[in-house]
């Protein structure tokens, strides 16, 4: 850092650059649960959706060596667990929530278990897109250093932001989501509308996954994820359900796990764990924030129980 | 005529007193004939899992057994592991009456062990033991009470949902205990695993007499017996019940739900701080990262197995601790991954969730038709 004579305005570039690497897997985990939300029911388990995607993807891209064979196979898996989360919540007197925690307990398990013989390997990385060429200072260069998912997914973002408003099956979703009754009157199967939601999702939460393991930190091990996939839940409430907002929180959040390592990064040790807390102390405060005992959020779903 | 013809007479004299005995043996039966229909289901799921890594689930399940409660040894190893168990799974059993779902019973545990352990190191060597223990639970208690009461309180009074609140307050709470263990209250001499200094051997929660069991499991089975008690048998526990089955109607009869709420998810997170003091004062010696050892994240799946019951708790949590002890023997002898252990608490954990659907499914479980028929 020193050497360079970039000095102090280190602190911003690295929270730039952090923002951007970290907040990948939240865009792709939001964005999912966004249109699982959107359909009206919550998949709490993307948290172990994102962990086995890691995993899948990480195995994959060892044994075949290529990472984008390995983000395809971590898109199936996430899609089985999707499946598997929404046809068991079809049923009566089922609890979405619960099934969402248990349906994480499985997916950590079965991605420590399938995953123990992936810790010592090496995966080929993702590519990344070097943006930074006409800078002569390495550490800009490193931060405009972006992979390719991170731009794959700020089109998902507008391109899910404009298919809720302006097609059929985003008419549809939301019709779902708002009313099951009012979806049944108009002859939509609801729990067919949310099974694909929520397998939609499950793919969505895995390239996230897929990022970690491949990119960022591009190493699989089971301490991989510190709750993305759960604090992507709360990301969605704060985004009020908007992809395009899914993306700015994502933004936020990233830059927000930034702040301790490039604080870091200058000498700044002290309450180095508790600026580690910072993206949960932040979730937690917007929740706060935003929410009310007496109305429900506004543009939520009306069918969600996670709002009632 | 004779008194077998008249069907009035005959049907009036004999199940008079049969009738409820019927009816609350079908009451009864439903949760334990559905509870263990989705233990042998999971059971076997797991075990197509284990024949697909092509292990043998016979060989498995036989390790389970002897692992967890083959002999006298590892019996007292389950009793050990289950101590902690029974009260974060209270922690998520007691607001469960309430209607909500709490899951960060892990922050609660990991604050009340860090809470303990700095209570704990001026009292050390100079007040005494007794006196000691009962300030550390004290303390342990009020953090743990404080951290989960706070998901309650804002669940009410602000309309955040608990279930990712209590969440992100778990981690928030790890966040702390690190800077604490590495900060303020480190022991110089720890130096590849941070912890508070220790606590002097006499100053340690010891063992059941007869056993090598330490006192949290005595003091675990009285916090699920008194939980019991209030749930069942006082008007908190009767207003909590009804609350949570309608919030409306229990605000229109003017129970205070608020209260109520925070009051519920206080005592239960102060259950789930003991745990963390327990594991300070009989386990570790002191105040360490293995405070965060996912006890929190399985007394989530013992409270659901057990129905949010608290003395159905008990039972469950022994079944869990035994399953949980077996996990080092099943690595050793069959070659299989730790997680071999979290796969199979995470297959039953789904399969019961989903056979809650054939809860009032069954009509020979319906009290009703026991009466009609009778």
């Amino acid at each position: 850092m020193e050497e360079t004579g970039i000095g102090i305005w280190g602190v911003p570039l690295a929270i730039f650059a952090g923002a951007i690497r970290v907040s990948t897997p939240f865009i792709f985990v939001s964005l999912g649960e966004t249109i699982t939300e959107r359909s009206g029911r919550i998949n709490l388990g993307l948290e172990g959706t994102l962990v086995f995607g890691a995993m899948t993807a990480y195995a994959v891209a060892v044994m075949t060596g290529s990472p984008t064979l390995g983000v395809v196979a971590a898109m199936m898996a996430g899609a089985i667990f999707g499946v598997i989360h929404g046809w068991i919540c079809k049923f009566p007197k089922v609890n979405d929530i619960a099934i969402g925690i248990a349906m994480m307990q499985f997916g950590l398990g079965m991605a420590f278990f399938l995953g123990k013989s992936f810790i010592q390997p090496v995966a080929p990385k993702l590519p990344s897109i070097a943006l930074g060429g006409w800078s002569s200072m390495p550490q800009l260069q490193a931060a405009l250093n972006i992979n390719v998912l991170f731009f794959i997914g700020a089109a998902l973002a507008l391109f899910l932001f404009w298919a809720f408003k302006n097609t059929r099956i985003g008419l549809i979703l939301r019709v779902v989501g708002d009313s099951t009754d009012a979806a049944r009157a108009m002859g939509i199967d609801p729990d067919r509308v949310r099974l694909l939601a929520t397998a939609a999702g499950g793919s969505l939460a895995a390239i996230g996954g897929a990022y970690l393991s491949l990119y960022y930190p591009g190493s699989w091990n089971e301490g991989i994820s510190s709750g993305q996939g759960l604090m992507a839940v709360a990301l969605v409430i704060f985004a009020r359900w908007n992809p395009i907002g899914c993306f700015l929180a994502a933004l936020l959040f990233g830059g927000a796990g930034a702040l301790g390592p490039a604080l870091q990064s200058v000498g700044v040790t002290q309450g180095y764990y508790l600026f580690y807390a910072a993206p949960y102390v932040l979730t937690l405060i917007i929740l706060i924030a935003t929410s009310s005992p007496t109305r429900s959020l506004a543009g939520a779903p009306g069918a969600l129980s996670l709002t009632k | 005529m004779t008194i077998e013809a008249n069907p009035a007479i005959s049907i009036a004299g004999k199940p008079a007193s049969l009738r409820p005995v019927l009816e609350w043996t079908a009451r009864r039966a439903e949760p334990i004939v559905i509870g263990l229909a989705a233990i042998l289901i999971g059971l076997a799921l797991f075990s197509l899992f284990i024949l697909a890594v092509g292990k043998s689930p016979a060989t498995l399940f036989q390790l389970m057994y002897t692992g967890g409660f083959g002999s006298w040894f590892s019996v007292q190893n389950s009793l050990s592991r289950a101590a902690p168990l029974l009260l974060t799974a209270l922690c998520v059993a007691l607001p469960a009456r309430l209607g909500l779902v709490i899951i960060g019973g892990e922050g609660a545990v990991v604050l009340g062990g860090v809470a303990a352990a700095a209570m704990a190191l001026p009292l050390a060597g100079t007040a005494p033991v007794f006196l000691t223990l009962v300030l550390m639970a004290m303390a342990a208690m009020v953090v743990g009470g404080i951290w989960i009461g706070l998901a309650g309180f804002l669940r009410h009074y602000r309309g955040v949902n608990e279930t990712i609140s209590s969440l992100l307050l778990s981690y928030i709470a790890i966040a702390l205990m690190n800077q604490f263990v590495e900060g303020v209250l480190r022991d110089p001499a720890s130096l590849n695993k941070p912890s508070t200094r220790p606590l002097p051997a006499e100053y340690m929660l010891g063992n059941i007499p007869g056993m090598d069991v330490h006192w949290g499991l005595v003091i675990g089975i009285l916090a699920c017996m008194v939980s019991w008690i209030v749930i069942e048998a006082t008007s908190y526990g009767f207003a909590a019940r009804i609350a949570g089955g309608n919030v409306r109607a229990a605000q229109i009869q003017g129970l205070p739900v608020g209260k109520l709420i925070a009051g519920f998810t206080a005592l239960a997170g102060s259950f789930a701080g003991l745990a963390g003091m327990i594991e300070v004062a009989a386990v570790q010696g002191s105040a360490n990262a293995s405070l965060a050892a996912g006890y929190g994240y399985t007394g989530i799946l013992v409270a659901f197995l057990a129905r949010h019951n608290p003395l159905a708790i008990i039972p469950v949590a022994i079944l869990l601790g035994g399953i949980e002890a077996s996990g080092g023997l099943i690595q050793r002898r069959m070659g299989l991954p730790d997680a071999t252990v979290l796969v199979l608490q995470g297959t039953l954990f789904i399969v019961i969730l989903f056979c809650e659907t054939f809860y009032g499914r069954f009509k020979i479980f319906n009290p009703d038709l026991w009466k009609r028929s009778l």
